[in-house]
């Protein structure tokens, strides 16, 4: 009961982003030169009669204050108007771009915390060992090696090998086969996409988990742990794992709530059609209206990761509950 | 009856090797409260840790013995230690630091090495925490709280029902009062003296403060760059003290009634990196004599098992 308040700041706070995020995404659109009409008629022939009623039509005519109402209705019930390029709603090219780049992220995002927080603790537990050297190494180059590199690497390693699909999320035809082959040929196709990912997120888990957990092993609780009899597996995983576990909570909330910029590059290399891919497209068509909906996506992802961690946060320390 | 032999500690780092105990002997007899004082740096707390083996990674126990009731703990294997550990010796620290992990209740704490050493279940140790913390002094109400909730009394008297729930037959407090108020100490020491009582718990009062030593303690021994300086009944090391050591501690205490000008010992603490050969308080002694450059570190006994390792008592050395 006591970690009510906690909740309902975190969420009114979370509340008042998200329409400051929406002011913003109104603001930095009419910062752009020009106005959608220049954008989408720019022929010479168009008469100042035709201007006009389009103006009229977009509500361009209307004072900057009931445009902002229009808007700030729209956004939040999530219509970005029609795609310049798609010629549909922003919401049908986004939603399903979102839900290919969710299947991509969030194994990988398990993968990668499951691997780093265990390899990260053993390591901060045999610090200075050969283990310790091997696990830090290995992570090192993985967190400073560049994603679209490494992705080529494993593409022009598939392509050695052979009968590794190496683009996008199934082959042609697959989709008129039968639920098992097609699930299989998903499969095959999630494959490198999540390998690249998992091990480019992997890195940088391992290296904050180490540091965190090697930062509580010199705390006074531990020696008093070990003072009690514990046992070293004891030590390690009931007395210092939890305690070291806080640092890496917001790093997962903002690994997850850059799910669209993180994951942009793999989606590209591997042309997976996700909502990084989506937005890299859009940005070379000029389809403002999808990369507003994108943004304001991005961002709302960001806000709600933070406000999950937040949560997670209040559950695991009773420290920050009761503030 | 503890008995220490010859301790050898050293510290490695990479400017070379420390040793913060070096060729230490001391008995200390069952049932009493043990205050074992000296400044900052002086090997007292690296004496604690070594009764429990508990010394950080840097830190090795060269030479020497350690008899606790005839077992010497420097040669037990590290799972038989294990079970001494918070058992048969049990370690106070300083409560109003870290001391307490910080995402464990009180009770969860407290009962843990019941939980540990005897494989109780989780419900009847948590019994046992909340007659421990009663005994302590601590109510009901403080059993789901977490460490950030309490004051630092509470916190130092939540880390003794910690370390006496298993009834162990040494318990070392370092510097138990340190970082409290007076009012608080003294309510502090007052439980250690019951413990004494009550559970014939020996008790080894690690502290730099010498008047709070000497209010409790039934021993004081004084130490001085991981080295003895004096060991005896406590009134008697204070009001007789026979080191010139002890006697500049003595003079250096705060007393609110005098208007005297308080006179600290001059100089710095020994380095334990190279220390000299001979006495090691001779570069800030000032009754120092030309021999002491040379002096081995056999005490004079005087009555009353008083032991003083000075060479100014030469003529009385056993």
């Amino acid at each position: 009961m006591s970690n009510v308040p906690y909740i309902l700041r975190r969420t009114v706070s979370a509340i008042l982003t998200i329409f400051a995020i929406i002011i913003l995404n109104f603001i930095l659109f009419r910062l752009l030169p020009g106005n959608p009409i220049t954008l989408l008629y720019r022929s010479p022939a168009l008469t100042s009669r035709q201007i006009a009623l389009l103006t009229s039509e977009f509500g361009l005519n209307q004072p900057l204050w009931i445009q902002f109402v229009i808007f700030f209705k729209n956004s939040l019930v999530g219509n970005f108007g029609i795609s310049f390029f798609y010629k549909e709603p922003v919401t049908t090219v986004i939603i399903p771009a979102i839900k290919n780049s969710l299947i991509l992220l969030i194994p990988a995002n398990l993968l990668a915390i499951l691997l780093g927080m265990f390899t990260g603790a053993v390591s901060a537990w045999r610090r200075g060992k050969k283990v310790d050297g091997t696990i830090l190494g290995v992570s090192l180059a993985l967190y400073a090696m560049p994603t679209f590199w490494l992705g080529s690497m494993l593409i022009v390693m598939a392509l050695y090998v052979g009968g590794i699909p190496v683009e996008g999320m199934y082959s042609i035809g697959a989709l008129s086969q039968n639920f098992l082959a097609r699930f299989l040929d998903f499969l095959s196709h999630l494959a490198l996409p999540l390998i690249t990912l998992t091990l480019v997120l992997y890195g940088e888990f391992t290296i904050v988990m180490r540091n965190s957990l090697l930062d509580v092993l010199s705390e006074d609780y531990i020696v008093t742990a070990k003072a009690k009899g514990a046992s070293d597996s004891r030590i390690l995983w009931k007395h210092a794992f939890p305690n070291g576990l806080l640092p890496l909570v917001s790093l997962i909330a903002i690994s997850f709530g850059l799910v669209i910029g993180g994951v942009m590059f793999t989606e590209i290399v591997f042309s997976w059609p996700g909502i990084g891919f989506v937005t890299y497209t859009a940005i070379f068509m000029r389809d403002y209206p999808v990369l507003q909906g994108a943004f304001f996506l991005i961002t709302i992802t960001v806000v709600l990761a933070n406000y999950f961690a937040d949560f997670v946060y209040g559950y695991i320390d009773p420290r920050i509950r009761y503030q | 009856m503890i008995e220490i032999k010859e301790l050898v500690v050293k510290y490695k780092s990479s400017k070379g090797e420390v040793y913060a105990v070096d060729g230490l002997n001391l008995e200390i007899d069952s049932g009493l409260i043990f205050g074992l004082v000296g400044e900052s740096g002086s090997g007292k707390t690296t004496l604690g840790l070594s009764l429990l083996r508990i010394l950080p990674p840097t830190a090795i126990i060269e030479s020497g013995n350690v008899l606790i009731s005839g077992t010497d703990v420097t040669k037990l294997k590290e799972s038989e230690m294990r079970k001494w550990r918070g058992k048969k010796i049990s370690m106070v620290f300083q409560g109003a630091m870290n001391s307490l992990n910080p995402l464990m209740t009180v009770e969860e704490q407290v009962a843990e090495p019941l939980i540990i050493h005897e494989n109780m279940d989780k419900d009847q140790a948590l019994l046992r925490a909340k007659e421990n913390l009663e005994n302590v002094g601590l109510g009901e109400n403080i059993l789901k709280r977490y460490p950030h909730e309490l004051s630092g009394g509470m916190k130092q008297r939540v880390v003794i029902a910690m370390a006496i729930i298993e009834h162990p037959s040494l318990l070392i407090a370092d510097e138990p009062t340190t970082a409290l108020d007076v009012v608080t100490q003294h309510r502090i020491m007052k439980l250690f003296r019951r413990l004494k009582d009550e559970f014939g718990v020996t008790i080894i009062l690690i502290s730099h403060d010498l008047p709070i030593v000497a209010e409790v303690a039934d021993k004081v021994a004084i130490m001085y760059g991981g080295k003895m300086s004096e060991v005896g009944d406590a009134k008697e090391v204070v009001t007789q003290s026979k080191h010139p050591y002890t006697q500049g501690l003595i003079r250096s205490i705060p007393d609110p009634r005098s208007t005297k000008v308080i006179r600290g010992i001059s100089g710095e603490p020994v380095s334990l990196m190279n220390p000299p050969k001979g006495c090691r308080f001779y570069d800030r002694c000032s009754q120092r004599r030309d021999l002491c450059k040379t002096y081995d570190y056999k005490p004079a006994i005087l009555e009353n098992r008083h032991l003083v390792y000075c060479n100014l008592f030469e003529e009385r050395m056993a």
